[in-house]
């Protein structure tokens, strides 16, 4: 072991202790983790990045959320298409009082440039990170592009986790404070091999995964085979598993997404379901399936919430989250109000925190 | 591409040919590392090639990762699969192409002496390594040395039972061992 992680001060969270001993320490981070932590369902949703230069615009998308989520996720350029970057819109929710979780991907940067940015966003007011590898380049709207991987996601982890437990960059250089970030990874339940899935989750918690939001999750008989091993293992213990959840806008975006966007398995059950209900009818459809998933799954031991990814459809997570009686989210007295809803706005302004 | 029929046996030839090189390595450290590289790597590149698809990192953990490269992944996962990979077991880059970490997992339940390094968590790459001779860099460490900061993970099947009915626990290298 090298010298300084020897002269360090014990880390918080070491992978053999577990969730329950060190966790009970220390305050919470994050306004997530708080929630989490006190056993409630959490609720946590994706943010549609921008294709602009005006923070209106992601503040216009995190209004609808903010409300009725405790974690908005900044998504990094997902399925590779180009859209403003995950650091700047957790920034910019951060100076209005969001609680942002800043996605970080493998894909797009080397260590150099993720081990600075991490910085940055704690610098930021970031706490909540999840780490994940990143869809290739070639599915993105930009498949000439080089793709990095310098490091993997769990590589990346771990990279997070010694910065802030040990106060170092991967070269051992020392940081004089340390990022105080919540730690996330992301796991796909529904993508082969089946198998091996709740063991790379366990190397995932072992490299310092304190909070997991799954892919999204069409088929809870499949996903509850999946909880059943990760109970085995004893990792709904020692971290927090959100379930991936989203409302289907109709049989065309279903049909797209299962041949288009990479490791998202939705069962011909679903599709028939969605093909019976009338063509205006689709979306309320879309949204009854996606409610009943969430209840279902919210009867699955050691889930400790969702995550829902309403893409282009942001404003259906309200009545979702409504509908399925997660209303009202806990600890969001002490946020400040969200700023006003405004067009128009100067791009250099920023509104008051 | 070899059809990794046989994993079992894979994983014998690679046993003895660490033991053999270690069992060299008096004589290849009186010769110079850098000569024998010369001599070896034109070898080395032609067997891992034609059987592994080798990508040249010099650091081969092809053993851990169930004799399946991880660096022939689009993504160079060392850790693991990427949630992309397609219902059929394929790449998702790739779409001909059966993912490396499928073809992995299959392999290492059939691997009685390395199967159980599929728990292991790989450090990152150190890409100054890349096109040299990745025998040679285990005999003198260079592929162990991880970055300065990294803390390595203990073995976390050490901790928890084993998908692989066959693996046993083994107690992980000591960190005293471990070159950092």
């Amino acid at each position: 072991m090298p010298e300084f992680a020897r002269n360090a001060q014990q880390p918080n969270i070491h992978p053999e202790e577990g969730r329950s001993r060190s966790q009970a320490e220390r305050e919470p981070r994050s306004r997530l983790e708080r929630v989490l932590r006190s056993g409630r369902f959490a609720v946590t949703a994706e943010l549609n990045p921008p294709d602009s230069a005006d923070p209106q615009e992601v503040y216009d998308a995190a209004l609808v959320l903010s409300s009725v989520c405790d974690g908005i996720n900044a998504v990094d350029a997902s399925g590779a298409n180009c859209h403003m970057s995950s650091v700047a819109i957790c920034a910019l929710l951060t100076r209005a009082g969001y609680e942002p979780v800043y996605q970080v991907s493998c894909r797009d940067r080397n260590r150099i440039a993720i081990q600075g940015d991490l910085l940055g966003a704690a610098a930021m007011g970031v706490r909540n990170v999840l780490c994940i590898t990143g869809d290739d380049v070639t599915v993105g709207d930009q498949p000439e592009a080089k793709r990095v991987f310098d490091l993997d996601s769990i590589q990346l982890l771990h990279t997070a986790r010694i910065m802030r437990d040990y106060g170092v960059f991967l070269s051992g250089r020392k940081l004089t404070t340390p990022p105080p970030f919540f730690l996330g990874a992301v796991e796909n339940p529904f993508a082969p091999p089946f198998d091996w899935r709740p063991h790379r989750l366990a190397k995932k918690v072992a490299a310092g995964a304190e909070f997991i939001q799954t892919q999204y999750c069409f088929d809870p008989a499949r996903f509850r085979v999946f909880m059943q091993r990760v109970r085995d293992l004893g990792l709904h213990e020692r971290c927090y598993i959100l379930v991936g959840v989203g409302p289907l806008r109709s049989v065309g975006a279903a049909e797209f997404m299962r041949a288009r966007v990479p490791g998202v398995y939705i069962p011909d059950a679903v599709i028939e379901r969605l093909k019976g209900a009338p063509k205006s009818q689709q979306r309320a459809e879309g949204k009854r399936i996606c409610i009943e998933i969430i209840q279902q799954v919210r009867e699955i031991e050691g889930v400790a919430g969702v995550h829902i990814m309403a893409y282009r459809q942001e404003e259906l997570v309200a009545e979702i989250v409504e509908e399925a009686g997660l209303l009202p989210r806990p600890f969001r007295s002490d946020a400040p109000p969200p700023p006003p809803r405004r067009r128009h706005r100067p791009t250099q302004r920023i509104p008051n925190p | 591409m070899f059809p990794f029929k046989r994993p079992t046996l894979l994983e014998k030839a690679y046993q003895i040919a660490e033991r053999t090189a270690w069992a060299l390595n008096p004589w290849i450290a009186r010769i110079g590392y850098r000569r024998v590289e010369r001599v070896i790597k034109p070898v080395e590149d032609f067997a891992k090639e034609r059987l592994f698809g080798c990508r040249h990192c010099g650091q081969c953990i092809l053993h851990s990762t169930g004799m399946s490269c991880p660096m022939e992944c689009p993504k160079n996962l060392r850790n693991g699969p990427c949630g992309g990979v397609r219902a059929n077991g394929h790449c998702e880059v790739k779409p001909e192409m059966r993912c490396v970490w499928v073809v992995a997992y299959e392999n290492s339940l059939q691997m009685p002496i390395y199967g159980h390094e599929m728990h292991q968590i790989q450090p990152p790459v150190n890409r100054q390594l890349e096109d040299t001779s990745a025998w040679i860099n285990m005999l003198t460490g260079a592929d162990k040395r991880a970055p300065a900061g990294w803390i390595p993970i203990e073995d976390i099947c050490v901790a928890q039972p084993s998908p692989l009915s066959h693996a046993r626990v083994r107690t992980q290298r000591s960190t005293a061992e471990h070159p950092s």
